[in-house]
């Protein structure tokens, strides 16, 4: 009833009087009822009738003329509309209902009227409409409010009275910031303007609208899936924060995001921001298939892409061609095509004070070896020499050797041109993984492993522990003629082109056990690879300057073995040095690696390190300055004259910092052929398909190439129909709890009606005139009368507009899951405000991150410092083991792209705000603010109220609170302190607080932390 | 997740209140009928989203029992007997079966295995199973087998995910929240949606498998756990009475009311409510959970041992919830997974999960709920023919598997649908998980092709656009 009533106000279904129109009142009826068999998909269209094109439906279906114009009674639609026989009447009973007389009315109508036709509205670009006039301009601040007043003053409706300065400060800083005003605040003299741009200044407003942004990226600090392996995801985060606090336009907000890594100059923050598309899942159980899950990220990536942006649940598409909007299967795939040559990868990703250490270190080791060349001044010579003698070595003749995986483990060893391999998907912990292949050598003397690199690693690799080394536990190779067995070929002198000192396996990185108990596993030179011993490893892992570089070992052979022309091989890689849990990331497998026999034995050549060795045979005045700068270190590292500077750079590069593994998208430079999948299955490939844009949409920038960075581009141009209407919707979504399209996410035919269809175009024109200027988006809306309003309502108004669309009253809404979270600490005390970095592990049953109620052990150590009340934006999130507390409170897994929360009252809150640690801790919190402060009883009762809800207690509330504080008094001191021992904020020394005190105001402090008001913004 | 209260238990709780005892303020008129709605679905959380719903049709089930096998259980050495497996053990499968085949951790052409069980015929209907599933055999006649199951995905995640949701996609509701979204609970103090995990490990497909998706967050599944807190956040806080806490949820109320005085926003009633219904559940909850409640003869019938975690005990814990009136109770127990250890851990798992299994039955049906009950029991897909690692293994497989239905209007005793004689595909009467979902629904009351919601632009269903309801199993 009450529903019908606004929408009654809203969209008229019958026209008093005036025309009817085709997009608000014909398209969603034809849509809902017709297009399934009428619509867009032409491979499901019946009697060949379609009714979503104007041209199409004029011309009729196989029946005739489905519409005349002025002629309702020829016009077939109405005869099958109206008929009574179950044969003939449309839509089908076993489809859909009957149309509703009044639908009927309106259809008649529209066609007597000569069937005119419109285009939907959210496909045609906005235009600015003119902003309409009203009767009560007094009540006008902004544009904003004539269009609202518009709409109420022909429903014979007024707006409701500004609200007190306590509640507009209350409900500025919650929506600007995400936090509850300060005593301090509330008690200043209130100058509207002046908190409004102290708010939107305040760093606070990044995190707050950077959480909105981050559900539509669905971010998480997770991979996803069965073994929802942790990611380091916080660098992504915090350049949405900072780039929305730097008021970054929101066209280039999106472009760096889609395609930040192709933009000419690309930062580190740019390519940062390509962490938009590498937040899609990736599955890493055993067996997955790597390529299977790449397209599943694509299709994901596009998902996000329509819901955010284009406003399309382009979703449908994957399968088929849409049934209610005009996007076809084909053109589906021609978005596809564009995000199809992303190559997923990582980057090492440091702080600003991380690059200007590294930096200085560089610098330091530089004028090192400047005094080196200076002290010596014969260098130069020796240097020479050094690099002739090499080249002068003869090329020992390697055999790569083509490998087959044996054996079920489940980890994939992907073969590549080059004969290398790479281990993809699921990485073992501890695994014997063994491959056979073939040589045509005449003979066998010696061997070579290459350690390689590939984006695909985590910094490229060549390993793929989070710092991207790798370790070998032991190298195995057998050879047989003919159809002999192959036998082990004994090795000798292993010699690899790094040689890490002996280290001790670390039991944080690679435990053991679950009680990471101390390991007797060692790393550490080229031996540990041959010494039979499967607890010694040989590994590439030296320094964060190191860690990455590709490696080589090589090892010989006292005799050799004669093939007769061929041999088979057997070749085993043992890789133990992982830790005891495949579900986290403990592997310390090698990434990419490449076999290869030789003849002879091998030389000092050999067993450089690859890139010093390919800066050595690079002509000299062709060497890059990092090759030069490679050589020379290393000619220095291997001469016993430079030991004590060597040694120097070495304790050097040991302090730099370790990289943070970002993951970041890339272009590969072999992009893969886009096929149409027949409904949207990856092993039904159809025809190739070139990038190209939905045609019903607007056109691709003229003259920019066909690339990832022209559809960016393309998806935020000005002539972009839903770009900017998307964006501002969802900021009236997050202020008003409605936006003015209800449905965020879906802008097509199957939209809900705008409630202000010119007010969304006006904003949306008002964004991009700008130079889509957020925070003046922001501050036109809160600047407006319309978000001013009280939101008190009389009982006759919520009646008939129980969700505020037509906005005669300000909102009042439960605040977002994060900003419970944030209001429970900033009004304890207990908020820690630092901005950025990684996540962090507030307190959590730890029973949820154990077996069985997680797939695997997961690592959640609880912070004991102030990293404990930390802003819920900066709290870890797995996909598939959610933080419970935010959960409760509707925040999305990030499992999908999601621009409009559901909102929910449950009991679960309740006990949360109950019961959970971290809600109790704050109420300890506050009842210590309540004991420290000032005044009587009465008085830190009213600022304790304050501080929560930021409206002072009538006396009623205080005498009950005051009640309430009295019984608390009598409590069992056994039972404070059980309190007090199990919920003590880790910051707080409350020792000094007497026990019947504490007890008294920690009961006053959790029944205001547990108000509807104190989560609310009213 | 948890129904809405009734007036009277409103009235009820007021009534005790500390304050108008003590501090001699009263509550005014405060609106309560507004919380108990009409029924109008546009001012949503104002109205009770699981009261209880008659469904569509007449339901011949009431509530569902979902033993979920995670890990996916190897039809072949427990329901799908094969002599000519076991006649080509060690042998190459025939070439034409594995076209296009992919498989997750073999390779495909590895030797055929032939099952080390021995199977044995149950029941008056003369059901062949492997002998190890004695128990679960003796129920024979009350079990709707179904040997051709087959579906989309061959890695867990997505596989569990699709028998989840009806989709390999993540964010679907599941089907216990798409039931509780039709029907509604019948417990005012526990939620209509409870979820438990035993085994190995948890499932693969993580809180995707009970997550509420599009649907309101009060369809999501609740977990309970069997040790330790029921659920989470149940427990008063240590240092927190059962009085104190009583004493700050009629505080909080009170407060809460006064406001809803004011400002007339109906939320606060919920919130209201909300509160209420916290304090119940504190005090239902733990005692549901004690199974040591229940007499020794029915813990002994399960193999339950309180204090424990185990299936079992999840077992007698789901039949104590349904009896509640939960509407769907899931049990996850992830345990199947053998690519090795065949022989050995099948046998342990049987160990684990046939007694108790066959005990949920028997003990509805002595109560008289196994008619108003479906049990479902099966995991994400099955395995394959192929062996893995040497001769104790099985990769994951998708064309053919087993699942097992019994009570809420399934017909006992039949063996619906054929596999090929290898168990490689279902070859008669296959059944889709689609198809599976259009018979649960079905027996619940539902057409599955009404059962809606409404998002991104389009009504969503379980089924999307596939399901055939299995006639043949039903009573």
């Amino acid at each position: 009833m009450r529903t019908t009533l606004v929408l009654a106000i809203l969209f008229p279904a019958v026209a008093s009087g005036g025309k009817v129109d085709f997009n608000s009142q014909i398209q969603p009826i034809f849509s809902e009822n017709c297009y399934a068999c009428h619509g867009p998909d032409t491979s499901k269209v019946e009697s060949g009738l379609r009714l979503d094109r104007e041209k199409d439906a004029l011309k009729g279906g196989d029946d005739g003329k489905a519409i005349v114009p002025g002629d309702p009674e020829k016009s077939l639609i109405i005869q099958h509309i109206t008929s009574r026989d179950p044969d003939e009447i449309m839509p089908p009973p076993k489809k859909k209902d009957a149309l509703k007389p009044e639908q009927i009315a309106l259809i008649r109508q529209w066609i007597s009227e000569g069937a005119e036709w419109g285009t939907h509205w959210a496909f045609v670009a906005p235009q600015r409409p003119p902003v309409p006039a009203v009767k009560n301009s007094s009540w006008v601040k902004n544009p904003i409010d004539q269009f609202v007043l518009a709409k109420l003053e022909e429903q014979k409706l007024n707006p409701t009275a500004e609200a007190a300065p306590a509640i507009l400060l209350r409900r500025l800083s919650l929506d600007l910031n995400g936090l509850p005003p300060s005593i301090e605040a509330l008690s200043s003299p209130f100058d509207y303007q002046r908190e409004v741009d102290r708010l939107i200044a305040n760093p606070h407003f990044g995190e707050r609208w950077g959480r909105e942004w981050l559900d539509v990226a669905r971010y998480s600090d997770s991979a996803g899936y069965e073994k929802d392996l942790p990611r380091k995801n916080h660098f992504y985060r915090d350049w949405v924060v900072n780039a929305l606090n730097a008021n970054m336009p929101y066209d280039h907000f999106v472009i760096k995001q889609i395609a930040g890594d192709l933009q000419p100059g690309a930062t580190q923050d740019d390519r940062i921001a390509t962490g938009f598309l590498r937040n899609s899942m990736t599955n890493e159980e055993g067996g997955a298939k790597p390529e299977q899950f790449r397209i599943e990220g694509i299709f994901d990536r596009i998902d996000a892409i329509g819901k955010s942006m284009l406003g399309l649940t382009a979703q449908c598409s994957q399968c088929h061609a849409h049934k209610y909007d005009p996007l076809t299967h084909e053109e589906y795939y021609g978005m596809f095509a564009y995000l199809n040559g992303i190559r997923e990868t990582s980057l090492p990703a440091y702080t600003a004070d991380e690059r200007k250490f590294i930096s200085s270190t560089n610098e330091k080791i530089q004028s090192i070896e400047e005094k080196i060349r200076t002290d010596h001044p014969g260098w130069e010579n020796d240097f020479t020499k050094w690099q002739q003698d090499l080249l002068a070595l003869p090329r020992t003749e390697w055999q790569a050797i083509e490998l087959y995986q044996l054996g079920d483990s489940g980890q994939k060893y992907l073969p590549q041109p080059d004969k290398s391999l790479i281990n993809m998907g699921y990485a073992g912990t501890k695994s014997s993984e063994s491959f056979t292949g073939a040589t045509t050598l005449p003979e066998i003397r010696s061997a070579r492993l290459e350690v390689l690199n590939d984006p695909y690693l985590p910094f490229s690799g060549p390993g793929r522990s989070t710092r991207g080394t790798g370790a070998l536990s032991e190298f195995r190779l057998k050879a047989g003629r003919g159809t002999e067995k192959p036998a082990p070929l004994p090795f000798i002198n292993p010699v690899a082109s790094v040689n890490p000192p002996v280290v001790k396996l670390d039991p944080a990185r690679f435990p053991k056990d679950g009680n990471r108990s101390a390991d007797d596993r060692t790393t550490g030179p080229a031996a540990f690879a041959l010494d039979g011993n499967g607890k010694t490893a040989w590994t590439n892992e030296t320094d964060a300057a190191h860690n990455n570089d590709p490696a080589v070992l090589t090892f010989e052979l006292a005799e050799s073995f004669k093939t007769d022309g061929t041999a088979n091989l057997s070749f085993n890689l043992t890789q133990d040095h992982g830790g005891y849990n495949s579900d986290d990331n403990q592997t310390y497998n090698l990434g990419r690696i490449r076999l290869s026999v030789a003849a002879t034995l091998p030389n000092a050549l050999d067993q450089l390190p690859p890139l010093v060795r390919e800066a050595l045979e690079t002509a000299s005045e062709k060497r890059t300055p990092d090759q030069q700068r490679r050589l020379f270190a290393h000619w220095r590292e291997n001469n016993p004259t430079f030991a004590t500077e060597t040694a120097e750079i070495g304790k050097l590069c040991a302090q730099l910092p370790l990289p943070t593994w970002a993951l970041v998208a890339a272009e590969s430079e072999t992009p893969a052929q886009t096929h149409l999948f027949a409904r949207g299955e990856q092993t039904q490939p159809q025809q190739i398909i070139t990038p190209h844009v939905p045609a019903f949409l607007h056109p691709l920038p003229p003259g920019d190439p066909t690339s990832r960075l022209t559809f960016a581009k393309w998806l935020v141009d000005p002539k972009s129909p839903t770009a900017a209407r998307q964006y501002v919707n969802r900021l009236w979504q997050a202020y008003f709890g409605i936006g003015l399209v209800e449905t965020a996410e879906d802008f097509g035919h199957q939209a809900a009606q705008p409630s202000h269809p010119q007010l969304l175009d006006w904003l949306a024109c008002e964004f991009m005139e700008s130079g889509w200027d957020v925070k003046h988006m922001h501050r036109l809306i809160v600047q407006s009368a319309t978000y001013r309003q009280d939101s008190v309502v009389s009982p006759s108004l919520r009646e008939s507009d129980p969700k505020n669309c037509l906005l005669a009253r300000g909102a009042r809404l439960r605040v977002p899951a994060e900003t419970v979270r944030d209001i429970q600490l900033a009004t304890s005390g207990l908020l820690d405000e630092t901005l950025g970095g990684r996540s962090v592990f507030p307190p959590a049953p730890g029973y949820l991150f154990q077996r069985p109620v997680s797939y695997g052990p997961k690592d959640w150590i609880v912070e004991t410092d102030s990293n404990r009340y930390r802003r819920a934006l900066y709290t870890f999130r797995f996909r598939s083991v959610p933080y419970p507390m935010l959960v409760a409170f509707d925040a999305p897994t990030g499992s999908t792209s999601c621009v409009r929360r559901t909102v929910s009252t449950t009991p679960l809150q309740a006990l949360v705000t109950l019961n959970e640690q971290v809600s109790v801790e704050a109420a300890l919190g506050l009842a210590h603010l309540i004991l420290t402060d000032s005044g009587s009883l009465q008085e830190k009762i009213t600022h304790a109220f304050q501080r929560c809800t930021s409206r002072l207690p009538d006396p009623d509330e205080i005498s009950a609170l005051v009640a309430l504080y009295n019984t608390g008094l009598t409590a069992d001191p056994a039972e404070v302190k059980l309190l007090l021992e199990n919920h003590r904020p880790v910051t707080l020394d409350l020792s000094a607080h007497p026990l019947p005190e504490l007890a008294a105001a920690a009961g006053v402090a959790r029944v205001l932390l547990n108000l509807d008001e104190t989560i609310t913004k009213n | 997740m948890f129904p809405h209260s009734t007036l009277t238990d409103l009235q009820r709780s007021f009534s005790r209140r500390w304050f108008m005892k003590d501090c001699g303020l009263s509550l005014g008129s405060v609106a309560l009928t507004s919380m108990l709605g009409n029924g109008n679905a546009s001012a949503s959380t104002i109205i009770d989203p699981h009261a209880p719903k008659a469904s569509p049709f007449p339901a011949k089930a009431k509530n569902v029992i979902f033993l979920f096998m995670g890990g996916a259980p190897s039809h072949i050495d427990l329901f799908d007997n094969k002599p000519e497996l076991i006649r080509m053990d060690g042998k190459s499968p025939p070439a034409e079966l594995l076209k296009g085949y992919q498989s997750a951790f073999i390779r495909p052409e590895n030797k055929l295995l032939g099952s080390k069980f021995k199977f044995q015929r149950y029941g008056k209907c003369g059901m062949e199973m492997a002998e190890i599933l004695p128990h679960i055999g003796s129920c024979a006649d009350d079990i709707a087998l179904i040997r051709s199951m087959h579906t989309d995905a061959f890695n867990h995640a997505p596989a569990q995910i699709l028998m989840s949701t009806g989709s390999q996609q993540f964010g679907r509701p599941s089907l216990g929240s798409w039931v509780n979204y039709g029907l509604g609970s019948e417990n005012g103090n526990l939620p209509g949606f409870v979820v438990m995990s035993s085994g190995m490990k948890g499932p693969s497909g993580g809180n995707g498998n009970w997550s509420s998706g599009f649907l309101p967050t009060v369809h999501d599944g609740v977990s309970f756990n069997s040790v330790g807190e029921p659920v989470l956040y149940l427990s008063n806080p240590k240092g927190i009475t059962r009085e104190t806490q009583r004493r700050t949820i009629d505080a909080v109320n009170f407060l809460n009311n006064k406001r809803f005085e004011s400002v007339g926003d109906p939320e606060i009633n919920s919130r209201v409510a909300a509160f209420e219904m916290a304090f119940r559940m504190q005090d239902v909850a733990p005692e549901v959970t004690d199974i040591s409640k229940e007499p020794e003869d029915i813990q002994k019938m399960y193999g339950a041992e309180p204090g424990k975690a185990s299936f079992a005990n999840n077992c007698l814990l789901a039949r104590r919830l349904v009896e509640r009136g939960v509407r769907f109770v899931e049990l996850f127990h992830e345990s199947w997974d053998q690519h090795g250890n065949l022989s050995k851990d099948l046998q342990k798992n049987c160990k684990d999960v046939d007694q108790a299994c066959a005990a949920l039955l028997k003990d509805l049906k002595q109560r008289g709920l196994l008619d108003e009950t479906l049990v479902i029991w099966g995991g994400e897909f099955g395995r394959t023919p192929m062996v893995q690692g040497g001769s104790d293994g099985r990769d994951h497989h998708p064309n053919a598997f087993t699942m097992w239905m019994a009570g809420g209007g399934v017909k006992g005793g039949v063996q619906h649908g054929k596999t090929d004689e290898l168990g490689f595909n279902a070859v008669e009467n296959k059944v889709h998980v689609h198809d599976l979902h259009a018979t649960i629904l079905h027996l619940l009351g539902f057409d599955h092709t009404k059962l809606t919601f409404r998002s991104q632009g389009r009504d969503f269903r379980l089924t999307d656009v596939h399901g055939n309801i299995v006639k043949n199993i039903l009573a």
